[in-house]
């Protein structure tokens, strides 16, 4: 493999990875606070129609991205209200709100454009079209970094580095706010937080309209910036696959970042046959690289990559007074 | 509350279309979608078709899941539809089972011609002819002398494009380098745009400035990559064109449209057997509109033309994938 393989590799790493870094940084803060969220996929599938829907009618995808974390955040208010208020089970809340989610995304788009459950082709600025950074064409021609800033790191959309921008902000929101201290501490232990005096309620809908925002950025990046529309379930699982990168990174932010990008590689990876080939030397079959994130999930569950342990008060509905 | 009006509107059509009793005929769209603007929106449209010619009606039904294939065929049937014509080879083996405890409904399919059923009619296409034409087209047009094919879920019926469009391209530049993909081995292969655009932008990279998408849904995707990264792209089944104007070199047409109206024409008549549309009766071909015709030089389609007059007499004999699982042009 030369480098300028690698660096497509990395390119498509990128493009890959960022709906599974903002699906599982929206994961992040929900689980954090005690809130498990099988619901991702759902959001997102929901973003995405609204985005593709809302673009292609006004024609602006800024526009659609407010729509795309209005549609997800409605959701995520469903599952707050399901799971919070009326302390129903957050797997079953999430996995009935995937299927709605499924269903009702199809069922919206064709009742708008007739299309068969597609959102009409977007152009121009309908779409978030690739960004070249400053110097980008300057450097170019810079020995191994210039090509690496030119190919992999410029030329994306804006969502790419809004998302990158997230796992800094979202560390400092967790780690050096006090905020971000009560947040975990809900999903730990939420009687010392509402002995305190502080609303486990409200600490916990906050977290989920987090993530309904950050689900919302990422359907909006695969409806308007990776595709020109929404398609039927075109979210194809990344909802889970950033599940399971949640558990691989341990709920940490930085690891979040690391373990997406990975799985994005190997998502690359797969589609790239040819290279993986020239580099072990046989042919390896497309469903194994497929299959290796969640292999490698199974592995940190099992205990051999360290040892992941969830938010102590993660799934169990808070009830103040018994 | 426009929503629950739909939903009320569906449940009640569903109520009403399970008891009516006519032998009005019915089609069954696989998984890509009505809409997939390919291979199941051919078959639409030669159902709508059917339509406006006689004014007559017409059941369908969507695919949703793998799951539903037996019960849809079963409902459409018990309903009295007839022909009930499905479109895709993933019917086959249901088909099979189905069609016995149905002795007096006529059944046509798709992309399958293993059945031997007496009330079965199955219409097959010489894909490797029309993708032999268009392959010749993308290897004449390619300036680096490399090209791209990307298919849809890896079964046999899809290798026969990808064999057949590789011999087109070596018959035109017997020194270029084909790169293939099949974007997966289940059936939502057919709709993932997503991986459909990473796998042309992976092509492109390779060096690919011409890529034939036989994808169903998915192609989409590598239709909207290739508009997005300047390079040329060829449609499937139905003439997509449209598309991208400008950047849609051909499109592969694959007459199912055709196949649709011929059965639903025929009605109850319909005779069982193979039937097979090659390039001679009009099955496959390839598609200029106005969309394209700056694309494609006078050469280019003399050449092209030429073969296709050739394979008609039979001086060409492209070779057909699925008659023993090899390709003498590329490897899968």
């Amino acid at each position: 493999m030369d480098y300028a393989t690698l660096l497509q590799l990395l390119d498509s790493t990128l493009r890959l990875g960022t709906p599974l870094l903002l699906a599982c940084l929206a994961g992040l803060y929900s689980e954090r606070a005690g809130i498990f969220d099988i619901g991702l996929e759902g959001k997102m599938l929901m973003a995405a129609m609204s985005a593709g829907a809302v673009a292609a009618m006004t024609g602006s995808v800024w526009l659609g991205l407010l729509a795309a974390i209005a549609g997800s955040m409605i959701f995520a208010i469903l599952h707050g209200v399901a799971s919070i208020t009326f302390r129903g089970n957050q797997l079953i809340s999430g996995v009935a709100l995937n299927f709605l989610a499924s269903g009702i995304t199809v069922l919206i788009a064709q009742a708008l454009f007739g299309q068969g459950g597609r959102t009409p082709p977007l152009t121009g600025d309908g779409r978030f079209n690739p960004i070249v950074l400053p110097f980008a064409e300057a450097l170019k021609d810079v020995p191994v970094l210039g090509p690496l800033y030119f190919e992999v790191i410029s030329g994306h959309s804006i969502l790419v580095y809004a998302a990158l921008a997230f796992v800094p902000m979202t560390w400092w929101l967790l780690y050096r706010t006090r905020f971000g201290l009560r947040l975990r501490a809900v999903g730990e232990n939420p009687a010392s937080v509402d002995t305190a005096g502080v609303s486990v309620k409200g600490l916990r809908f906050a977290a989920v309209m987090i993530t309904g925002v950050l689900c919302g950025v990422a359907g909006a990046y695969m409806a308007t910036a990776l595709q020109a529309g929404f398609g039927r379930e075109m979210t194809a699982g990344r909802g889970y696959i950033a599940l399971a990168a949640l558990i691989f990174a341990k709920w940490r932010p930085w690891q979040a970042l690391g373990a997406t990008m990975l799985f994005g590689f190997f998502q690359a990876l797969a589609l790239r046959p040819d290279v993986v080939e020239a580099v072990v030397g046989r042919k390896v079959p497309v469903s194994m690289l497929d299959a290796l994130p969640y292999v490698l999930t199974v592995l940190v569950l099992a205990g051999f990559v360290g040892k992941a342990i969830p938010p102590r008060a993660g799934g169990d509905p808070y009830v103040k007074e018994r | 509350m426009t929503l629950m009006k739909h939903l009320a509107g569906a449940a009640a059509t569903l109520a009403l279309t399970a008891g009516a009793a006519l032998a009005d005929p019915a089609i069954i769209f696989d998984l890509g979608g009505k809409f997939d603007k390919s291979f199941n929106e051919a078959a639409f449209n030669g159902a709508e078709r059917w339509k406006a010619e006689t004014g007559g009606t017409y059941k369908e039904l969507e695919m949703q899941d793998e799951a539903q294939r037996e019960q849809a065929l079963r409902r459409l049937a018990e309903a009295g539809s007839n022909p009930v014509v499905m479109t895709g080879f993933a019917f086959g083996d249901v088909l099979s089972k189905v069609a016995p405890d149905f002795p007096d409904t006529k059944f046509a399919i798709i992309d399958v011609d293993w059945l031997d059923m007496p009330n079965v009619t199955q219409v097959a296409f010489t894909e490797h002819e029309g993708s032999y034409l268009v392959g010749m087209m993308a290897a004449l047009a390619s300036k680096t002398g490399t090209v791209g094919f990307i298919g849809g879920m890896d079964i046999p019926l899809i290798r026969r494009f990808g064999c057949g469009y590789a011999q087109g391209v070596k018959a035109a530049n017997p020194d270029a380098n084909i790169v293939l993909n099949m974007t997966g081995t289940t059936p939502s292969a057919w709709n993932d745009p997503v991986k459909g655009s990473e796998l042309a932008k992976g092509q492109k990279a390779q060096g690919a400035d011409v890529i034939y998408a036989a994808a169903g849904g998915t192609g989409v995707g590598v239709l909207q990559a290739a508009a997005d990264e300047g390079i040329l792209s060829i449609g499937v089944d139905s003439n997509q064109n449209y598309l991208h104007p400008g950047s849609v070199l051909t499109s592969m047409l694959k007459r199912v449209d055709n196949a649709v109206y011929d059965a639903f024409k025929a009605g109850a008549d319909l005779t069982p057997g193979v039937t097979v549309m090659d390039l001679k009766a009009g099955g496959v071909g390839y598609a200029m509109d106005e969309n394209n015709a700056a694309l494609v030089s006078a050469e280019m389609k003399a050449a092209v033309d030429a073969a296709a007059e050739k394979i008609m007499s039979g001086e060409i004999v492209v070779h057909n994938y699925t008659t023993d699982n090899t390709c003498p042009a590329a490897t899968f």
